[in-house]
């Protein structure tokens, strides 16, 4: 069932929010071991939850537009009293004294939190693989990745252990793991989505956005979790129309632009063509398609490399081992500090800080972070001119389908380059998100990534509810 | 490949502003892989940026204030639960300058 047909079941008294938990973690309880989605599986909580949903029908209230729905959350959402680990040794212990907002809005909405899902240590990776406690496999083939760093959500999505996970994405973190896993991601417009307890990784571009299996159920997630939030200073401050009442509106008439700097060099030819089944299909839904240029576009992955673990270096300075989580002791406090950070931190956490430090350090700023933030200014002004012509862009979402676990673990490089598709959306800040459409050679799934100005969900979500229907 | 972008020194250098101690066969095994990120970011060296402003932030954002009342605060026990070492109701560190008291 999907995550619509749930809370509407669930609304009207056919269902009970018990049963479809207890049926969602007899699912987990029987799968996980082989797909290692979850960090922690919350099974008391989600049953007193789903108990406190069934009393309210009972009593004639209603518990919201997500009624029964069992979530997934990933491990860098604040969960009040709720190991949030961000699958790092350095917060293996930690409880937040708080809930994220998101995880208020959906609580509010009726949705059922049934556990933490595994993830790249802070966000970091493409692979789930820089997990401190051991990567998630695929579940449509446990030989392969899931993707990254949200790529426990995905599996869980993706192996039915929930019908919504959410996850955050700094530089594709949602949308390329729901390509690997087949299943639909969203990364909405920076702003959208409150981050208020998103443990952070790149401030200036880390979103929360929902996985699911349906662009409905997407829509429905989105709207629950989108709007302004007092506490947090970067969160757009007028709400936005819903996405859900326009999904069928079509798109006849729309201009689309196939983006050639993502679409062409590095992308397998399988990849490739199923990008172009997805053109089609827009076409034949009425749209106009066009290649579309953004020339600096091919300068993302080299922008985003510096400027996010320049934010990650400065962000990650607050694990010290003094207000919460490890601390291995030292004779001062500085000495506390290195010890608690050195063993605390896995490798490709410990590269990006230094990576950063080096990008902000003196003598070496405006040569390379400041560089990186006018390459940004680049980026955004040649997507400025493409949405003079286009209303939207396509590309693949992933240059490949999933990769070998192992292949990439030991060449930083190689797995920085799965990126490069989606990279360049969270340094103009604009909406993007995966829709699954068809499979590889290898039989496993593609994503089709629809990319949207500031804003544009409406837009974007009435595509991708096309593309949904012609498979 | 060009020229070494990174020295071991530099980047032990940078471990060290960073508060991290790396064993000698990390040190090794980051620098390379240092330089070579740093290696292909060199790519944007090619392009004029001179006359381009700096982006922060992707979308324009204005301060956001609020009246200057009081609100909901954490709960101080709760916490304090969560620190590795607390003493009358405060974090404990080791010391921070000199020698232990």
């Amino acid at each position: 069932m999907t995550a619509v047909e749930i809370a509407a079941a669930v609304r009207s008294g056919q269902r009970s929010a018990r049963s479809v938990v207890d049926e969602h973690l007899d699912v987990i309880a029987g799968g996980d071991a082989d797909i290692h989605a979850f960090n922690l599986v919350a099974a008391d909580q989600a049953r007193a939850r789903a108990d406190e949903i069934d009393g309210a029908v009972a009593a004639g209230s209603d518990p919201g537009p997500l009624a029964g729905v069992p979530v997934a959350l990933k491990d860098n959402l604040c969960t009040r009293g709720l190991a949030t680990t961000c699958s790092s040794r350095i917060l293996e212990d930690w409880a937040p004294p708080y809930d994220a907002s998101v995880v208020e809005q959906l609580h509010n909405a009726g949705a059922v939190v049934v556990g933490k899902t595994n993830m790249d240590e802070f966000a970091m990776g493409s692979s789930t693989e820089n997990s401190a406690f051991g990567p998630t496999c695929n579940p449509c083939d446990t030989s392969r990745v899931p993707g990254g760093s949200s790529g426990g959500s995905a599996a869980a999505v993706a192996a039915g252990f929930a019908p919504v996970a959410l996850g955050s994405d700094t530089g594709g973190s949602i949308r390329q793991p729901a390509a690997l896993c087949g299943v639909v991601g969203v990364k909405p417009t920076y702003g959208l989505v409150s981050r208020y307890g998103l443990v952070a990784f790149a401030s200036s571009l880390d979103q929360i956005g929902p996985f699911t299996t349906t662009v409905a159920d997407a829509a429905a997630v989105l709207d629950v979790i989108s709007g302004p939030d007092a506490r947090d200073s970067t969160s757009i401050s007028e709400p936005q129309p819903p996405v859900s009442h326009t999904l069928a509106d079509g798109i006849d008439g729309l201009r689309v632009g196939v983006l050639t700097e993502l679409s062409g060099n590095g992308i397998a030819p399988d990849v490739a063509a199923q990008l172009q089944a997805a053109v089609r299909a827009l076409e034949s839904a009425g749209a106009s398609v066009a290649e579309a240029s953004a020339p600096a576009a091919v300068y993302g992955l080299s922008a985003y490399y510096l400027i996010a673990p320049a934010e990650a270096s400065s962000n990650l300075a607050r694990y010290d081992g003094v207000r919460y989580g490890l601390r291995v002791d030292g004779p001062s406090t500085p000495d506390m500090n290195t010890a608690t950070r050195s063993a605390g931190f896995g490798d490709e956490v410990k590269r990006r800080i230094m990576i950063g430090t080096y990008a902000l350090s003196a003598g070496y700023y405006d040569a390379y972070y400041g560089k990186a933030q006018k390459v940004r200014t680049l980026i955004i002004n040649d997507f400025a001119s493409v949405w003079e012509r286009f209303d939207l862009l396509v590309s693949p979402t992933s240059p490949t389908t999933a990769f070998p676990l192992g292949e990439r673990t030991a060449d930083p490089m190689a797995m920085y380059m799965s990126d490069v598709c989606t990279v360049p959306v969270n340094l103009t800040g604009q909406a993007a998100m995966s829709v699954p459409y068809g499979v590889g050679d290898d039989g496993l799934p593609v994503g089709v990534q629809i990319m949207a100005p500031a804003l544009g969900e409406p837009v974007m979500f009435r595509a991708a509810a096309v593309l949904e229907a012609s498979l | 490949m060009g020229q070494q972008r990174i020295t071991r020194a530099e980047c032990a250098h940078v471990a060290a502003l960073a508060r991290l101690e790396l064993t000698d066969e990390e040190l090794d095994r980051f620098t390379g892989q240092l330089d070579e990120l740093l290696d292909h970011v060199a790519e944007v060296e090619a392009l004029d940026l001179e006359a381009l402003p700096p982006t922060m932030h992707a979308l324009p954002i204005a301060n956001l204030l609020r009246p200057d009342t009081p609100g909901e605060v954490l709960d101080r026990d709760e916490v304090l639960a969560q620190a590795p070492f607390a003493e009358d109701g405060q974090f404990r560190v080791p010391p921070v300058l000199g020698e232990a008291p």
